[in-house]
C-alpha cells in the first residue's frame, strides 16, 4: 500500500493528513511533490498529520528531513501532528525527535505557527 | 521446536517492489517463531533495509541479478541472510546518523536502524562475488507468545 495524502487549509496552514507508508519510492516521491506543491504555491507552513502512516523506513525519515530543511530554507515552517508509537520510536533513535516541532493536538499545533520555534 | 533449525529460502529479482515481498514473508516467519508485535515489526524493518541495500546499492537496480533470503529458525534465534551480488561495504566505514554535523542529512540511517534492532549484524564477502548481511535476533524470555508456545 502506498501513500495517501489530503490537504486542507485551516487559517493560513495547511494540513497535510497522511496515510499508508512513507517509504523508497512512491512514497517518497509524493511527499516531496506535495511540499515542493505547496512551496510553489506560496504555502510555507505545512501540518503533516501522520496519524495514520503505518510504516515509515530510513528514506521517508530523510524524506521528513528533507522537507523540514526545505521549508525552513524558505522561510516556512514545517510541523508534524499525531505521531505513531512506532514513528515516535524511530525519530527517538534517530535523534531527530528534537529537531521536528511536534505536536499531539490539532488546534495547538496551528497555534504555534508564526512563532520562533521552541516558544 | 527442536533443537534443529528450520530453514526457509527465498529467491527474488533485484526489483523494489520484491521488498514488500520480503517483508510479508518475514512477518509470516517471525509471527511464527513467537516474537512479540513489537519484535516482529523491528525484524521488518531490519529486512526491509537490507533488501533495499541490497537491491539498490549491492545490484544496483539491475533486474538481471537477484537477492537470496534464508532465514533459520533456531529454539533460541532467528538468523536471517540476506545475499546479494554486489561488492559489498564496510559498515564501520559508514558516517555516524546521530553526529551533530550528520542529523540533517537525507540518507544513512538504514544500517544504524539495522544495528539498533538486531542482536546481530555482520556483511560478509562471498567468494566467488556477492555480499551477504547476516541479522540475528534472539527470543527474549519475556516474550509472552514464545513462553506460551513452550509451555508444556
Amino acid at each position: 500500500m502506498s501513500m495517501k495524502a489530503t490537504l486542507r487549509q485551516v487559517d493560513s496552514i495547511i494540513v497535510i493528513d497522511m496515510s499508508g507508508r512513507i517509504t523508497l519510492g512512491e512514497g517518497c516521491t509524493q511527499l516531496r511533490e506535495l511540499v515542493r506543491e505547496q512551496l510553489g504555491k506560496g504555502k510555507k507552513e505545512l501540518l503533516l498529520n501522520l496519524a495514520d502512516i503505518t510504516y515509515i523506513d530510513s528514506s521517508g525519515i530523510g524524506e521528513l528531513v528533507s522537507a523540514f530543511t526545505t521549508v525552513s530554507n524558505q522561510g516556512g515552517q514545517l510541523k508534524l501532528l499525531n505521531l505513531t508509537k512506532k514513528v515516535h520510536d524511530l525519530l527517538q533513535i534517530t535523534k531527530l525527535y528534537t529537531v521536528f516541532d511536534v505536536h499531539d493536538d490539532e488546534a495547538k499545533a496551528i497555534g504555534t505557527f508564526g512563532k520562533a520555534a521552541g516558544a | 521446536m527442536t533443537a534443529e533449525a528450520s530453514v526457509i529460502e527465498v529467491e527474488l529479482e533485484s526489483d523494489l517492489k520484491n521488498v514488500e515481498v520480503a517483508e510479508e514473508i518475514t512477518r509470516r516467519v517471525s509471527g511464527t517463531v513467537g516474537f512479540s508485535e513489537d519484535d516482529q515489526h523491528k525484524i521488518d524493518m531490519a529486512v526491509h533495509e537490507s533488501v533495499i541495500n541490497a537491491i539498490w546499492h549491492g545490484n544496483k537496480n539491475d533486474p538481471g541479478k537477484h537477492v537470496w533470503l534464508r532465514f533459520q529458525m533456531f529454539s533460541d534465534r532467528l538468523e536471517i541472510r540476506i545475499r546479494d551480488q554486489g561488492n559489498g561495504y564496510d559498515p564501520s566505514k559508514l558516517p555516524d546518523p546521530l553526529a551533530e554535523e550528520n542529523l540533517l542529512n537525507v540518507s544513512g540511517r538504514g544500517i544504524f536502524l539495522l544495528r539498533t534492532f538486531m542482536d546481530e549484524f555482520r556483511v560478509e564477502g562471498i567468494a566467488g562475488g556477492g555480499t551477504e548481511v547476516i541479522l540475528v535476533k534472539r527470543i527474549n524470555s519475556n516474550n509472552s507468545a514464545q513462553s506460551r508456545r513452550n509451555e508444556p
